[in-house]
């Protein structure tokens, strides 16, 4: 094979060549969201991107399909149990929980989930960076994401991006609210300071997304939320180093 | 089950019906569970069977010695006590009593092609045209008394041609009563006492206010002149023929049809391997797992069943048993399915000297019909089903870890949220009214925050949980909750709920226990519930 032929890296990476990635995309089969454990930012983004993608799918995917929702112990602890009454309406009643103890118990179900050709997506809540979770672990993840076609939303809480083979990494935080109607002063639609910072096929960039009813809105981040995404946790300076070298 | 009824007409003979009463069935099951022969051991002294009852125990059976120094079954303990202070007491085992009656009664099925139960101590075997196999109905009821005596029973059996005469003849009527068909009923019946009718305790008192005493006493007033109306004007009871002694007479004669529920016996789908030389290996074992499960496979087929439970019993050379069992989300005969299952359980087991014979039962089943597979789309499906897949991780997660949150009937948020299993029907409930917004998550366990607010009752303005403050910028509430007092104690606090979103846009669920003075504890207590997305 010609080398010279192949596309250059830096090409591939240009925005020009990639689109930049709006809602209603498409379905991304595996994707990693790094949030912040003191909030359930994470999930209720994976939550929001999974109901996105579908949206995007054939109308006969979209029946009564079942979800499964895996955590480990650590995340239950740092971030509780999803609620049923506070779920999307689409969802209630066709979630299925596995409370996994240990991240290779959780891995193990995540990808037992990916294979079943019943459901409709997987989210997977993993906490922190552990051993089990390596670069070989997310490799068979996205191998039997993209087999069976089952898409995956894994939420990374308080972890560090590491190698991963993921199609598309998130950060996600949660961003102020725009205020309701009748009440400005209570906390309206869910909106979460979103930054794609790798992605297969995408242009990385900055959003601020927000749910707009059933669907998914994207806006230009907010310039206030710049400044406090800084000293932030999720996005620790060396993440990004390790990030460039995991695609 | 198919409910058999007795022909109407007697005369006819050809139905024939023993009753075998097991006179002292508690007893008799509590002297084999001790292994003592009667009047030996701790049966030579008086010794009674009770159960715990409202007012105190109750004599369910006494042994002889007991009946000689005055106890009774149906006597308070204390009144036995009083006659005689050294009885001995054990307790009885009704539900035991039963399920040793079905088995009896299936047991019984040698005897004739039906058995029904007569709960609590009695069996009724249908003997219609089988008694000359055993040489005559004299010689049947002997072998019945025989075999029954090898087995440690005390029986007493009877035959005739209605169940009701044969249950007569059984409790009341001489030792190996036969009623043969051509013998006038009326006449050899006539000398039982009324309770050979099988009435209500109550309706047997007032016909013995009224006089009545033997069977022949109410047969002689009925035949009298507007007799059976004046029995009919005093028992109005049509319903339960136990209270009424006209309809428990013209079944004893045959004049309406008393129904019986036949036992049928199910035995659970059965597979065994017996083997020649002892297996100490893994692969073999899995080899003889396939085997069985291809064995079982084709029982369940031939029954048009699937399995819901499996379990596996492997007898080792050292006469040791292990068992492993299988739980499945939904009915399958799905071979492969059920060893990779049996896969993950088998990794721990301790083969000793050898495994010499495995033997594979499904102890719960459920209808499964065969299906026509959909070859194109079996070619282009891939994966597991549903079913398959919570199987898996049920297996290897336990039961408990994978479920499904299902509403329950409930203000307080935590209960309002149940778990189930995932592949169980849904129970119908009122869909919770929309009235409020609800968090994404909740924590397992509120968590306690110190929360700045303006005193009593005010909207809170920063806390602090997990080690980090958070400045309220937007607020909704109170919702109020108050406890369920049906259920708490009523030093319970109410729960006012407020909606927070802190200033980097975190949004949570808090609430603060209770209301400052409403004497029910100090200051108010706040707490952390929910994480909204």
């Amino acid at each position: 094979m010609d080398l010279a032929t192949l596309p250059k890296a830096a090409e591939l990476a240009s925005v020009a060549r990639n689109p930049r990635w709006r809602p209603a995309a498409g379905l991304a089969l595996h994707s990693e969201i790094f949030a912040p454990g003191n909030g359930a930012s994470g999930a209720g983004a994976a939550v929001a991107l999974a109901l996105d993608g579908l949206s995007t799918c054939k109308p006969e995917t979209l029946e009564e399909r079942s979800v499964l929702w895996v955590q480990d112990a650590r995340s239950r602890k740092l971030t509780g149990r999803p609620y049923r009454a506070g779920l999307p309406e689409t969802l209630r009643h066709r979630l299925i929980h596995v409370c996994a103890d240990t991240p290779e118990d959780a891995l193990f179900a995540l990808e037992e989930g990916m294979r079943c050709r019943d459901l409709a997506f997987v989210i997977g809540e993993i906490a922190g960076n552990p051993r089990a979770l390596d670069f070989t672990a997310s490799r068979r993840l996205s191998l039997a994401a993209e087999k069976h076609g089952v898409p995956l939303y894994l939420v990374r809480l308080d972890a560090t991006p590491d190698l991963s083979s993921a199609r598309m990494r998130w950060r996600m935080r949660g961003a102020p609210s725009a205020p309701p109607r009748w009440n400005i002063g209570a906390p309206g639609k869910p909106a979460w300071s979103a930054e794609l910072f790798r992605a297969r096929g995408y242009a990385p960039g900055e959003w601020t997304l927000r749910e707009d009813g059933h669907v998914l809105a994207a806006e230009p981040p907010l310039p206030a939320s710049r400044s406090v995404s800084e000293p932030a946790p999720a996005s620790a300076g060396g993440g990004e180093g390790q990030a460039t070298a995991s695609m | 089950m198919p409910i058999l009824h007795q022909p109407v007409d007697p005369a006819s003979g050809r139905r024939r019906i023993m009753a075998i009463w097991c006179a002292q069935l508690a007893l008799d099951r509590w002297r084999h569970a001790e292994g003592c022969a009667p009047g030996e051991g701790v049966d030579a002294a008086p010794l009674v069977l009770v159960t715990e009852t409202a007012h105190g125990p109750r004599i369910d059976a006494a042994n002889p010695p007991a009946r000689a120094v005055g106890g009774a079954p149906g006597m308070m303990l204390a009144d036995a006590r009083t006659l005689y202070p050294k009885l001995e007491v054990r307790p009885s085992d009704q539900a035991g009593d039963l399920a040793f009656l079905e088995r009896f009664a299936v047991w019984t099925q040698r005897w004739g092609p039906w058995s029904a139960l007569d709960a609590p101590d009695g069996v009724l075997v249908d003997v219609s045209a089988v008694a000359h196999l055993f040489g005559g109905e004299r010689r049947l009821l002997a072998d019945v008394h025989d075999r029954c005596a090898a087995r440690g029973l005390a029986v007493r059996a009877a035959i005739a041609p209605t169940a009701g005469a044969a249950w007569a003849l059984a409790h009341y009527g001489p030792p190996g009563a036969v009623l043969a068909a051509g013998e006038d009923m009326r006449a050899c019946l006539s000398d039982l006492p009324m309770a050979a009718l099988r009435l209500d305790t109550h309706v047997l008192l007032v016909l013995k206010r009224l006089g009545l005493k033997r069977l022949g006493d109410i047969a002689d007033v009925e035949e009298g002149r507007a007799g059976r109306d004046a029995i009919q004007r005093r028992f109005r009871n049509r319903r339960s023929p136990a209270a009424n002694p006209l309809i428990r007479l013209d079944q004893i004669m045959g004049r309406v049809p008393e129904p019986l529920l036949p036992v049928v016996a199910i035995a659970a789908p059965l597979v065994q391997r017996r083997l020649l030389e002892p297996i100490r290996h893994r692969p073999l074992l899995d080899k003889v797992v396939e085997d069985l499960a291809a064995d079982m496979v084709r029982e369940l087929e031939a029954r048009g069943e699937g399995a819901r439970r499996l379990q596996l019993g492997m007898w080792r050379v050292d006469g040791e048993v292990v068992l492993r069992e299988l739980e499945l989300a939904v009915a399958t005969r799905d071979g492969a399915h059920v060893c990779r299952l049996f896969a993950d359980r088998l990794d721990d087991i301790d083969a000793g000297f050898g495994i010499e014979m495995l033997r594979l039962r499904a102890s719960w089943s459920e209808p499964l019909s065969l299906a026509q597979s959909d070859l194109e789309a079996a070619a282009e499906e891939h994966g597991t089903s549903l079913a398959a897949c919570i199987d898996r991780l049920t297996v290897r997660l336990g039961r408990e870890a994978v479920q499904r949150p299902v509403l329950k009937a409930s203000h307080i948020p935590e209960r309002a949220q149940g778990w189930q299993p995932p592949l169980e029907p849904e129970r119908a409930t009122q869909e919770v009214l929309a009235f409020h917004a609800r968090p994404l998550k909740l924590l397992d366990r509120p968590e306690r925050i110190s929360v700045l607010y303006a005193s009593p009752d005010g909207y809170p303005r920063r806390f602090s949980w997990r080690g980090d403050t958070h400045d309220v910028a937007r607020v909704e509430g109170p919702e109020r909750i108050a406890p369920e007092w049906w259920r708490e104690k009523g030093s319970t606090r109410l729960r006012d709920y407020y909606r927070i979103e802190d200033g980097e846009g975190r949004r949570y669920w808090i609430y603060r226990a209770g209301l400052a003075g409403d004497g029910r504890g100090g200051m108010p207590d706040w707490f952390m519930q929910g994480l909204c997305a």
